[in-house]
């Protein structure tokens, strides 16, 4: 059994990370996130193992770039004005093959924005905020128990896959206090026959490389990619659904928005309003088909963002056939109210659409535009 | 008994003449024009071998890697 | 009677033409690195840094762990490779956009922290792989295509960047020199500056760079010997040649060929 603490979810995602072996880590200071670069600091070095702060965000994801080419597990966070920075980066770790985590402790924005948190990055993360056609596997945690223990998962699915991993906090996480139990665990990194240096002893020279002028090449790779793409969408998806078998309106939300949403479910069943919840613990791979298949029974669905509305454009994706999609969202900082998600549950289910919606940012029956 | 030797590789050539530059025995000359490697430069040869010393600058100057210098082994 | 071989492609040298351009000063720097990576037994634990530019090409033809890193950012991977790795050798291979330009913040950080790995910096006074625009090392006055009239630093175009000079400052920096490849008494001084920076890493001294002058005929729109001349006559007096800083000190002015 493991070490009950209290932490907050920067430093337990730092803990988790030094747990699973991580071997580099390289960051610059960004608020939200300060704690976790400030953690690496001090317990790093401690045990031997490299710690930099690096002279930007990019600096920092290419030194990255340079311990995965070397076979080693390595790490950086940020938020995301910094995570802007690393995009090119990102998209040679994808397209050299080689294994990273990188943690966005999302932030409001656009530009420098605020240190408020915010979920407007999900575009960034899980569309290809980099060039080409990158993918990669996007863990949001909502509690800090599951940032530490996604933490420590995503270096073996990084190794698993020889792809970037993304965790998506936001500065309420990384911020929030929570007990949770630290594991005792063995990290067991795959072997890297592929990686460069130490003593060759015989065996070919190494290339980590994304580059080819010769014709077909790069095309033949992005057909490796697209095969591990597949590969992580059948194999890594996380959700969560709570209550929505009977349900007569599901809300959709991850990270911090979910606990939210949680917490106005319980209270509307407490009213005998039948709600449920959808919630992608992965938003990459995204669990299109639990939605479909929940849109058979349940007429209403209604998306919580901090954002003008990202995440709802895969959940309208899914196809919901004649059930109706509203959205509520609260951009550059702002965090939904749980009385705003209330009002729109009461407008949709008690009142049948009589009366009218006080709150800006919400949209009844969105569609795309 | 010449002092030195060099041997070019043609097809590593690329007909720059930096070679020429470097040596002091005018040893090395160009192929004649329409003359080229299976690139298409023309190359650079030991024109006149017999006045080699067998120094190396034109190895030290080859950014091809394109020649191989011997020189006698002497015990003077 | 015995002949001995002098000279030759070492064996990292794979069985396949440079794709540089003919007078080229990369593919002389290129054998220095090769003849001495041999000479200190260093092929078998030895990582090749390959920018973006012309020299991202070296993957196609040398026989080394190679890293292809994002333009500019060599310093910052090859730092990620020898913190995890410090007993393999670390070659950083730069160009003047790749060091000069994107690059500058992550090699003088480098050299700052006195990282454990050898950088060469290729100066050819313009941007070779993309059609010949001005660098950050283009002269005064040297035409390139994105300054058809010459380079103008009295129209905002900025002066010539002195690497060498600029880096002198940082208390990392144990070796630091500039040299050149133009002709075969340059090439052997090169070779020794590239040595003795080999072993400041070897020595775990500390940061070692090399810059070397190089000539780019094609770019520079000069058949290779006018390029040699144009080295001699035009590069030098810009970029005076000579050691900048040895064992972590730095060394007087005078002690430097050309002027300024």
């Amino acid at each position: 059994m493991g070490e009950r603490v209290l932490m907050k979810g920067n430093e337990a995602i730092a803990e988790a990370a030094i747990r699973a072996g991580v071997q580099a880590y390289f960051g610059y200071p960004i608020t939200p996130q300060n704690e976790l670069i400030t953690y690496m600091s001090r317990h790093m070095p401690e045990k031997g193992r490299t710690f930099i702060q690096a002279e930007s965000e990019v600096a920092a994801i290419n030194m990255v770039y340079g311990s995965a080419s070397a076979g080693a597990r390595a790490m950086t966070s940020s938020s995301s004005p910094g995570m802007s920075l690393k995009q090119e980066g990102i998209s040679y770790l994808v397209g050299a093959q080689l294994p990273a985590v990188i943690v966005n402790i999302m932030r409001g924005g656009p530009g420098l924005g605020n240190i408020a948190p915010s979920q407007a990055d999900y575009f960034q993360a899980c569309k290809g905020g980099c060039h080409g056609d990158t993918h990669m596997v996007v863990y949001a945690p909502a509690t800090v128990q599951e940032a530490a223990d996604l933490t420590a998962k995503s270096f073996d699915v990084a190794d698993r896959y020889r792809n970037p991993v993304i965790i998506l906090g936001d500065a309420i996480l990384g911020q929030m206090m929570e007990p949770l139990v630290l594991s005792e665990v063995s990290p067991n990194p795959p072997p890297k026959p592929w990686a460069l240096g130490g003593k060759r002893h015989g065996r070919a020279p190494n290339l980590i490389n994304s580059l080819s002028l010769e014709e077909g090449v790069v095309e033949d790779w992005n057909w490796i990619f697209k095969a591990k793409y597949e590969e992580m969408k059948a194999n890594e998806l996380m959700v969560e659904t709570l209550h929505c078998e009977d349900a007569d309106l599901i809300l959709v939300a991850y990270g911090t928005t979910s606990r939210i949403c949680k917490e106005v479910m319980h209270q509307a069943r407490a009213k005998g309003l039948k709600i449920g919840l959808i919630r992608p613990i992965t938003v990459w791979p995204f669990p299109y088909k639990v939605i479909s298949q929940a849109a058979r029974k349940t007429r209403e669905f209604l998306v919580i963002e901090m954002s003008l509305g990202q995440m709802i454009e895969d959940v309208k994706l899914a196809g919901l056939g004649d059930a109706s999609l509203h959205f509520h969202g609260r951009p550059g900082g702002g965090v939904p109210q749980e009385k705003d998600i209330m009002e729109i549950i009461d407008f949709v289910l008690v009142n049948k659409r009589v009366g009218r919606i006080t709150t800006r940012g919400t949209v009844i029956d969105w569609e795309i535009s | 008994m010449t002092k030195g030797k060099i041997e070019i590789d043609i097809h590593m050539c690329k007909g720059c003449e930096l070679c020429i530059a470097a040596c002091k025995f005018k040893v090395i000359g160009l192929s004649k024009s329409g003359q080229v490697n299976k690139h298409g430069y023309r190359y650079l040869m030991a024109a006149h071998p017999e006045q080699c010393t067998g120094c190396g600058m034109c190895a030290q100057v080859c950014p091809d890697s394109a020649i191989t210098v011997w020189r006698l082994a002497s015990n003077t | 009677m015995d002949m001995k071989k002098v000279a030759g492609r070492s064996p990292l040298w794979l069985d396949k033409p440079s794709p540089y351009c003919p007078g080229c000063g990369h593919g002389v720097v290129h054998r220095l690195i090769c003849e001495l990576i041999e000479e200190y037994k260093l092929a078998d634990n030895c990582v090749f840094m390959a920018p973006v530019g012309c020299s991202i090409l070296a993957y196609t033809f040398l026989g080394l762990d190679i890293c292809q890193s994002a333009h500019g950012r060599t310093p910052a991977a090859a730092t990620g490779i020898k913190r995890v790795l410090p007993d393999t050798f670390v070659l950083s291979y730069q160009g003047d956009g790749d060091l000069a330009s994107i690059g500058t913040a992550e090699i003088i950080h480098a050299a700052n922290r006195g990282e454990n790995i050898t950088t060469i910096f290729v100066n050819n006074a313009i941007y070779g792989m993309t059609g010949g625009q001005m660098a950050p090392t283009t002269l005064s006055g040297q035409k390139a295509t994105t300054c058809l009239d010459g380079r103008d630093p009295s129209t905002g175009m900025g002066y010539p960047i002195r690497v060498c000079e600029l880096l002198q400052s940082l208390g990392g920096v144990t070796y630091l020199a500039r040299t050149a490849v133009h002709t075969a008494a340059h090439v052997a001084k090169a070779k020794q500056a590239i040595k003795k920076a080999f072993e400041v890493q070897l020595g775990k001294k500390g940061f070692s760079l090399v810059e070397v002058l190089s000539a780019c005929p094609v770019n520079w729109g000069m058949q290779p010997l006018e390029a040699v001349d144009f080295i001699e006559k035009n590069m030098i007096p810009q970029y005076p040649l000579g050691e900048f800083k040895d064992e972590g000190m730095c060394v007087s002015p005078k002690a430097r060929e050309g002027g300024a």
